[in-house]
């Protein structure tokens, strides 16, 4: 069959740089993801650091931090730009890129048994128009004024007026750039939805769909439905910063708006987000969970469909992040029982994936480690959002950093661990090597352990009454808690120089490593069932479907693994 | 042929619609989250902008709403010529879409004038704030559609204008009529 339209590509350029193969793309959107990340990782330390001991000089930030104390001490100004930019990057720039970007892009055509995406172009634009979006997020940060000051949430009148924040252009630079980031996902968005429901190979049908790229479809699907109110509000945001429009700012003449208007905006859309990155982590669970305890998944239709009632109860728990921001408070009640009542599919998605594990021939590799230490400290997270979903509970623990520990326990292990999860797995199929075990362990302990040390401080810290995104941690009524303060600052630090084996390994292992055999793990889905990395085009030849992806240890079959296209034996019928 | 068309050689679903049905999904929710704003604003000022909503022009923009209905009709006479492969006829009809989208934006453009020439302007109240936000953001989905419009005439001219195509822009161009629907009784109609 002629099906060229997109020959092999020849030259460097059309190869490695302005490629439209899902391959390539996938490759270019983990690339700038990880190197956000390890520029939001920095962010963290040196926020950590004022934390931890302020006012002191940033020991190795000397060139970055040039205030008027001197260089590498932290002004007010800049601690305010530092956790804007640090939240900002890693839910924008880490999480989606990684996450939806190249895990989306890389595995959703393969895992359905096409060649490449819907729309091949459209798809090479998003990345492109990400890397726009990145650019005017990193030049943000050298403007006059500053970078936007005002948290990753933006709230209006702090955000709308340069008087209150001293934030000049800054506050525009940073919606700009995620204007450009929500186009560029929202293009992504119709590409992936349009290619997993169009394109899947003969014989797959929806229900034979591995559980990835239904998490994919899910987060698509939400980003897609929510993102709408933000693009809103960022709009009038926009207006109301450059071009003197009253939409957040009440004024006094009566011919303004309301700030709380934003708040509901933003977090219309800042809750399906939290899903839209959490979603895919479960995603790569469901993968490797069953590919290394040998089992079939633990009911594949109740983790579907708990996913599906979560995603639609998070269009109604919004109002749950403005519990003490003024708003009517009759409206408390009812955002209090469905931000309570989403726990319930949560908690079904979590035994399912315990119960995959439960009597399995648990084989302990790198990703199956990463998985399982995802499942332990995301119930720690799942477990502290109910304590915030109800309202009494939460009017004291509001913005400490009972918060920030709490969102970081639920987004880390999702989106770090399980990213990390879905690295190690599929790093062969990428890249055609398998990773160093006892590094990848090394590099597991290092990042779990210095992970809960600093946030169980920090829960603690929280309970404390220390509030967040404050400059200076040396109030009276929290320097009781200045040690545990310190204890997170150096966890921080053992955090981020734990992930030195991680870059060890990939280097050695992608100069020195052994290729790997195409599909190392015996795992059932498609895209192990071509040569690892896949050629130009993924199949030889469209695969048939003939089961569904988690036959694992099937009584009777020669092997205990079943690939989703394998013919039919006289001992399986598929 | 095109991967995506290799893949659906035994399929019933056109790619080409199942993008456009998701990516209008998504423009819903960012005029519904502008139109909730600006609805439930002027529910809590209580009849407050009503005086203000007086100084719109209703009579300019009934026409315009006679207009944009028309160009309704006329892309849906394109489409269905397609059905018949009836590239000509097409591309007649899509040329007429975007002339009368271009009148359209013409009228709207004297309505602006005469609105700023009278001192009403984007920062006079927030009532005028979300007027210019929400006419504006829809003269521009006006513009790209007047765009892709002409741009498939260029095909039907050719001669290569697709019936899957055609349909997408239908979609669309329906879909911007659709925000004028609603736009239309919100400001102007409503005291």
């Amino acid at each position: 069959m002629e099906h060229a339209i997109h020959p092999e590509p020849t030259t460097f350029i059309r190869k490695h740089v302005f490629s439209v193969d899902h391959k390539v793309i996938g490759r270019q959107y983990l690339i700038l993801g990880m190197t956000w990340a390890l520029l939001g990782g920095l962010m963290a330390y040196a926020i950590r650091h004022q934390l931890a001991w302020p006012m002191q000089k940033v020991t190795g930030a000397s060139l970055f931090i040039n205030g008027a104390a001197g260089p590498g001490i932290i002004m007010p100004e800049a601690y305010n730009a530092l956790l804007t930019m640090h939240g900002t990057i890693m839910v924008f720039f880490v999480a989606m890129p990684i996450l939806i970007g190249a895990l989306g892009n890389f595995l959703v055509p393969l895992m359905i048994g096409a060649r490449d995406m819907a729309f091949p172009r459209l798809n090479m634009t998003s990345f492109w128009l990400l890397c726009a979006a990145s650019l005017v997020l990193l030049s943000s940060m050298f403007l006059p004024g500053g970078a936007a000051g005002a948290g990753w949430t933006s709230y209006p009148p702090l955000s709308a007026r340069t008087e209150y924040s001293t934030v000049q252009l800054g506050q525009a630079f940073w919606i700009l750039a995620l204007a450009l980031e929500f186009v560029s996902f929202l293009m992504g968005g119709v590409n992936l939805l349009t290619t997993a429901i169009t394109m899947r190979a003969p014989g797959m049908t929806m229900m034979r769909l591995p559980l990835m790229v239904w998490m994919q479809m899910c987060a698509a699907v939400l980003f897609m439905l929510s993102v709408g109110p933000t693009i809103a509000g960022a709009i009038l945001l926009l207006l109301d910063s450059v071009a003197g429009t009253s939409f957040f700012v009440p004024n006094a003449d009566g011919t303004g708006g309301d700030p709380l208007l934003w708040q509901h905006l933003f977090w219309f859309f800042g809750h399906p987000e939290v899903y839209v990155i959490l979603l895919p982590g479960v995603g790569a669970l469901c993968e490797v969970l069953p590919t290394f305890s040998r089992k079939p998944i633990f009911s594949y239709k109740t983790i579907l469909w708990a996913t599906i009632v979560a995603g639609a109860l998070s269009f109604v728990v919004w109002a749950h992040h403005m519990f003490v921001s003024g708003m009517n408070p009759l409206m408390v009640m009812p955002f209090s029982v469905t931000t309570i009542l989403i726990s319930v599919p949560f908690t079904l998605i979590i035994f399912a994936l315990i119960g995959t594990m439960l009597g399995g021939s648990i084989q302990l590799t790198t990703p199956m480690l990463f998985a399982v230490g995802t499942i332990a400290c995301f119930i720690v997270g799942g477990i502290t959002g109910i304590f915030l979903g109800s309202a009494a509970v939460d009017m004291y623990m509001h913005d400490t950093y009972f918060v920030v520990a709490h969102f970081h326990y639920t987004l880390f292990p999702t989106v770090i661990l399980g990213g990390l999860t879905a690295f190690y797995f599929w790093f062969p199929m990428m890249f055609g090597k398998v990773l160093n075990k006892p590094l990848g362990h090394v590099h597991f302990w290092l990042t779990v352990i210095s992970f809960n040390v600093l946030f169980m401080a920090l829960f603690r810290v929280g309970l404390g009454g220390h509030v967040r995104r404050v400059y200076m941690s040396n109030y009276d009524y929290v320097k009781p808690l200045q040690g545990l303060n310190i204890v997170a600052t150096w966890a921080t630090i053992a955090m981020l120089l734990g992930q030195i084996p991680s870059l060890i390994n990939i280097a050695w292992t992608l100069l020195k490593g052994k290729q790997a055999p195409d599909n190392p793990w015996n795992s059932n889905s498609l895209e192990w069932q071509t040569s690892s990395p896949p050629p130009h085009e993924n199949f030889k030849e469209i695969p048939t479907v003939r089961r569904g992806p988690y036959e694992y240890s099937v009584p009777g079959a020669e092997e205990d693994w079943i690939a989703q296209d394998a013919e039919p034996t006289s001992a399986v019928s598929g | 042929m095109t991967h995506a068309e290799e893949a659906q050689i035994n399929r019933e679903m056109p790619y080409a619609k199942v993008a456009m049905w998701w990516f209008l999904a998504s423009e819903v929710m960012t005029f519904g989250g502008f139109l909730t704003a600006y609805v439930l604003f002027r529910a809590a000022a209580q009849g407050g902008w009503g005086p203000l909503a007086a100084h719109l022009n209703p009579l300019i923009a009934t026409i315009n709403t006679v207009v944009l209905l028309t160009s309704s009709l006329t892309i849906v006479k394109a489409h269905q010529a397609m059905l018949h492969d009836d590239q000509q006829k097409a591309k007649r009809l899509l040329g007429i879409t975007a002339l009368l989208g271009i009148a359209f934006l013409g009228l709207k453009a004297v309505e602006y004038s005469i609105e700023l020439s009278h001192g009403y302007t984007p920062v006079t109240h927030i009532f005028w704030s979300f007027y210019y936000v929400l006419t504006g953001l829809h003269a521009l989905h006006m513009v790209a559609g007047i765009v892709v419009n002409l741009v498939l005439r260029a095909h039907a001219a050719k001669g290569k204008l697709t019936l899957a195509r055609a349909e997408a822009a239908g979609l669309y161009w329906h879909f911007v009529d659709i925000v004028w629907v609603f736009l239309f009784p919100l400001l102007y109609l409503s005291y």
